[in-house]
């Protein structure tokens, strides 16, 4: 029972094995992608292990605090940006590893010639809310 | 209405439809319908309430009944929407008539069932809760953080997976005890106070079950659950053991939990949660800090290590032997294991701090906190390796 997100990066991830532009593919492999995305969802939503999911736009605005009376600055978009999160999903499952498989799944999606797009997805854990017997009994 | 009362009397509810020939799925989905609906039209405030209609009887003198009476009725219901109604007659007339049993038993079965080792630990626990617990579907979805169509989900599975284990079959009470001990430790983050949650379910085992195990767990539980007070700051922060104030923890609690684990020592059946329940105790009964038995506490650590063999519990014992017999030791302790296991650096900070190395001590809080699995841990250790980092002392 760990929460992960895993996130699909538009840019700044390693090249996938299949690395054609989506722009580049036909309509079919477009919606045969967009599809498995929602089948993906649709599975975990029924082995009880989907929490959250949702894509992004690319272009978005930086944004920081301009001293006190001040309307935020806003900048950007950058186009030098290396990276780029194009979605993310959130799971809840029994570990570690089923977290692995789960991304590795999705990173199966297909692509040009209807073949996976092998595209590396990040698995980052939540953290949580500590136990309440703890593991390390300096906090007893 | 008495919403822990009700949740009370759900398995004995929920084993009277399965005894009567309601299959174990179709059984506990009537009852959390019937929980539902209880929480619906109960009068809140205890006097009658006119939405209650006639012929049902009344919740207030004799609740189980009530609830008896419509989950029955929403399981007949169900049966002849889903026309199962052929197939569950069928199932009552290939198995075996059940034997006389009694609500002791079926509620042990209960357990069992929803702990059985086919489940994946998520799995067992959404079960546990609900068809044991009595809560709805929406509470432990929302104790967990998931979305209510997701947990209703993954409930329906664990009921598939183990529909074909007959409610009868004998079980094993180390698996029942893992489920609880899950539900205890995920803590008191939601609205739900899982933990309360945890001790009310293993209360209610050890009143149907006679076994040092469960003793010693509700006896951990217990312990564990009187220092919550001292365990978090006024911000959140977590505290030390060592620093907290020990006028906030529960001394009834901590009276109870050992005499419980007292009574269960005595019958010499040592197992890991009588253990740990007894270095919880051995912490509860020190006056300060300073007085803590650390002597015994290693001991019950190498007993710990003998009946369980786990990292954790050597790593703890590392701690332990710093405070019996110096930092030295602890990190000798320290140096037989490996350095990977979760909490190595932020257990050889603590111990490099105490022998007098606060530079090797800011750098391991500082790799400590970069690893910790929680946000209260992090922030501890973050703080630890700043107030090294900036020159001060504990």
């Amino acid at each position: 029972m760990a929460k992960y997100l895993l996130l699909k990066h538009y840019r700044g991830a390693p090249t996938p094995v299949n690395d054609v532009p989506m722009d580049r593919w036909t309509p079919e492999e477009i919606s045969a992608h967009i599809q498995y995305m929602n089948d993906f969802a649709a599975r975990l939503e029924k082995t009880g292990e989907f929490v959250d999911g949702q894509a992004l736009a690319p272009e978005g605005a930086w944004v920081r605090y301009d001293g006190e009376g001040r309307p935020p600055v806003t900048d950007g978009p950058f186009a030098e940006t290396k990276d780029l999160i194009a979605g993310w999903m959130i799971i809840d499952v029994d570990d570690y590893d089923r977290a692995v498989e789960l991304a590795g799944e999705l990173s199966a999606a297909p692509g040009a010639g209807g073949k996976p797009i092998h595209e590396w997805l990040e698995v980052r854990p939540f953290l949580t809310a500590p136990p309440t017997i703890p593991e390390c009994s300096v906090h007893g | 209405m008495d919403e822990v009362l009700l949740r009370s009397l759900t398995p004995s509810v929920l084993t009277i439809l399965v005894r009567r020939g309601a299959d174990f799925a179709a059984a506990e989905d009537a009852v959390q319908d019937a929980l539902i609906e209880a929480l619906r039209v109960w009068p809140a405030d205890g006097s009658p309430s006119s939405r209650l209609r006639p012929g049902k009887g009344d919740p207030l003198r004799d609740p189980k009944g009530w609830l008896v009476t419509v989950a029955w009725r929403k399981f007949l219901d169900q049966s002849r929407a889903d026309s199962a109604r052929r197939r569950r007659e069928d199932l009552v007339e290939e198995e075996p008539a059940p034997g006389p049993a009694s609500d002791v038993d079926d509620t042990l079965q209960l357990y069992f069932l929803c702990a059985h080792p086919s489940l994946t630990p998520s799995s067992a626990v959404a079960l546990t809760l609900r068809a044991v617990g009595g809560l709805t579907t929406r509470q432990i979805a929302q104790a967990y953080l998931v979305p209510e169509a997701t947990m209703a989900q993954r409930i329906s599975r664990a009921k598939r997976t183990v529909s074909d284990v007959r409610f009868d079959q004998p079980g094993d009470v180390a698996t029942v005890l893992r489920v609880l001990y899950l539900v205890f430790n995920e803590g008191y983050s939601g609205d739900l106070d899982l933990a309360a949650e945890a001790i009310r379910l293993t209360r209610q085992l050890a009143a149907v079950i006679d076994h040092p195990e469960v003793s010693g767990l509700l006896a951990l539980m217990l312990l564990h659950h009187a220092r919550r007070a001292g365990r978090t700051a006024p911000d959140g922060g977590l505290v030390p053991l060592a620093e907290q104030d020990r006028g906030r923890w529960d001394t009834r609690l901590i009276a109870e939990g050992v005499q419980i684990l007292q009574a269960a020592l005595a019958r010499d059946r040592l197992g890991e949660f009588q253990a740990q329940a007894a270095i919880a105790a051995l912490h509860a009964d020190a006056p300060t800090a300073e007085e803590t038995d650390w002597v015994q506490i290693v001991e019950w650590y190498d007993e710990l290590a003998r009946l369980t063999d786990s990292p954790v519990v050597r790593l703890n014992r590392a701690v332990a032997v710093g405070e019996a017999d110096g930092p030295r030791a602890g990190l000798a302790a320290l140096a037989a294991l490996d350095e990977s296991l979760p909490r190595y650096d932020a257990v050889a900070a603590y111990l490099h701090e105490r022998d007098g190395d606060p530079e090797t001590a800011a750098r391991l809080y500082a790799e400590a906190a970069r690893k910790a699995p929680n946000l209260a841990e992090r922030d501890y250790l973050t703080r630890q390796a700043a107030r090294l980092n900036t020159g001060r002392r504990r």
